[in-house]
């Protein structure tokens, strides 16, 4: 290095001006300048987010169409994906482990299918809550949008995907001699609270996610878990038959639980009042407000902090 | 021109002291291996396995509304970083940068998906940049026109992975440079696409410099810098090492360099 002479900052020449002697903090204080990349309030937060909903909209459609584009099948494999993977539970649950117990093949293969979507759901909102910021960080760091429109974005996804999967459990419900009715019109509201319950909790995974990317590889082990906790190919009721009260009641409060015996309920015929716990639908409005209400806090606290490698 | 007077000294962007560190994981030692990160693990220091790369040491600069800012400096001075940290897109280590609305940069690339068509990604990176759709409507015919892309037949309704690089990034800079901004930043945006685009590209630069109250730029191209910018910030290793009229840093730059 032959510079020598220049060991320090030459100062910006310009012309004396009534700004002298400012401090940085008073200067932007006087022209009205604030703080670039701070944290907005709560209230503001929520307005940007309603701002962006035609950006998360179409940035949801656009994942789930780019997810089949380079498949020879295109878009059929939304369709299909799902109708697979009943199809292989069916396999190993109905067929070779008989885990239905006493309950009738026609309302088991229902009950399994829509146990496996209903979870699928909840888990593969999680799954992309996980990566939602962590494997986005290049759109991070180009662009300025409430971060929470990503992890809200993909669980906006994961609900579309669901609703290509209710058209196979239609299907399958109807195959198996569950007709439509009236009680069918509960998987709307039933949707809607699993969708927020979904939401809020791939907003906490998403903070999380950000700090500690190694979540994205533990979480499979964590869902697995609560997968076969949640009884997805099994009845808790019948499975459980002997054993005290409140062991049934505290696995039948578990969230992916409530909202999966709900959505049998409603859709199968066979599938009674009898096997939802007292209270039930109080208990899926509790989960989905306490989940989307404290995730969304818990997003907003650091959305100053994203981005940082 | 006679707006220069004191009206004109407004600021729009100051940086306070500016620091910025990235943290990269897995990169202390260099050893990779999954004994080397056990022992990280149980050796707790103060942050494990993490290393810092400090890319912004303590950089104080006003800029004013009207002026056009170059940034310069070799190969990972923090040029780029400096300037997502003035759009709020990176968090400051210490240090604070104040700024007047907000600033935006000039790149949508990363919101864009190849898998999609063109057509879809106009729309996806305007929505990306908080167009309305209203607004995506009105200038999409503008965009894709600028872009060239249906000069050589009906591009856009395929998927930009059957795109040439130039033209993909041509598309990026079309729907980048759509919208207008209070203070903008453009890194090293002018050298995309052949000679006929980036002659068309640097006019839409000159036309958003105008719109805009701010402009910063970052470029390798001294003579891009010459053209478009009054003012030069100089860094080398996160540290501002000239602030000055063009002319005057580019010489000692051009002196530091060798050239």
């Amino acid at each position: 290095m032959s510079e020598t002479t220049h060991d320090g900052t030459v100062a910006v020449t310009a012309a004396p001006s009534p700004d002298e002697g400012l401090t940085a903090a008073q200067l932007a204080a006087k022209y009205g300048l604030s703080v670039s990349g701070a944290r907005p309030s709560l209230m503001e937060y929520v307005r940007q987010l309603w701002g962006r909903r035609h950006f998360i909209l179409a940035f949801s459609q656009a994942k789930l169409t780019a997810q089949y584009s380079q498949a020879k099948l295109g878009q059929l494999w939304q369709v299909a994906t799902p109708l697979l993977n009943a199809a292989v539970y069916f396999f190993i649950f109905g067929l070779i482990l008989h885990a239905s117990r006493g309950m009738s093949q026609d309302v088991y293969i229902p009950f399994l299918v829509t146990g496996v979507f209903v979870f699928t759901f909840t888990q593969s909102s999680i799954m992309s809550g996980v990566r939602a910021i962590s494997g986005n960080l290049g759109l991070v760091r180009a662009l300025h949008f409430p971060r929470a429109s990503l992890p809200v974005s993909f669980s906006l996804q994961q609900l579309q995907q669901l609703l290509f999967s209710m058209i196979v459990l239609f299907i399958v419900a109807i195959g198996f001699g569950s007709y439509p009715g009236l009680s069918w019109l509960l998987i709307v509201p039933v949707l809607a609270l699993q969708f927020l319950f979904n939401t809020g909790l791939a907003l906490i995974v998403a903070r999380m996610g950000a700090k500690t990317p190694d979540l994205a590889q533990l979480m499979p082990f964590i869902l697995r878990t609560w997968m076969y906790t949640s009884g997805v190919m099994f009845s808790i009721n019948t499975m459980l038959e002997g054993h005290s009260e409140w062991i049934v009641r505290v696995l039948q409060v578990n969230p992916a639980a409530v909202y999966m015996d709900l959505m049998r309920f409603a859709l199968i015929d066979g599938y009674g009042a009898s096997n939802l716990p007292p209270h039930v639908w109080a208990i899926a409005l509790f989960w989905a407000v306490a989940a989307f209400v404290g995730g969304f806090v818990y997003f907003w606290k650091a959305e100053e902090r994203y981005g940082r490698g | 021109m006679a707006e220069e007077n004191i009206q004109d000294r407004r600021p729009t962007v100051i940086a306070d002291e500016l620091h910025i560190v990235y943290r990269v994981n897995g990169a202390k030692t260099g050893k990779g291996s999954a004994t080397a990160a056990l022992s990280r693990m149980i050796k707790r220091g103060e942050e494990r396995g993490v290393r810092k790369v400090h890319a912004v040491r303590g950089v104080s600069f006003v800029a004013y509304r009207g002026e056009a800012i170059g940034l310069i400096g070799s190969n990972g001075s923090g040029k780029s970083t400096l300037l997502r940290a003035i759009a709020g897109l990176l968090p400051a280590e210490k240090g604070k940068v104040y700024t007047d609305g907000q600033p935006s940069l000039l790149g949508v690339n990363a919101a864009l998906m190849n898998d999609l068509t063109g057509e879809r990604n106009v729309i996806l990176g305007g929505l990306a940049m908080g167009m309305s759709r209203e607004q995506i409507k009105e200038r999409y015919q503008d965009i894709v026109d600028f872009s060239g892309i249906n000069e050589k037949g009906d591009f856009i309704t395929l998927p930009m992975r059957t795109y040439s690089s130039g033209m993909a990034a041509r598309l990026r800079f079309s729907i980048a440079a759509a919208k207008d901004h209070d203070v903008l930043m453009i890194d090293e945006a002018l050298a995309t696409g052949d000679r006929k685009f980036q002659k068309r590209s640097e006019e839409r630069i000159r036309e958003l410099r105008k719109e805009a109250g701010t402009v910063f730029l970052v470029s390798h191209n001294n003579k891009s810098i010459r053209d478009t910018c009054n003012r030069v910030l100089w860094l080398e290793r996160g540290e501002l090492r000239m602030d000055g009229p063009t002319d005057e840093v580019l010489k000692e730059y051009e002196k530091f360099t060798g050239k």
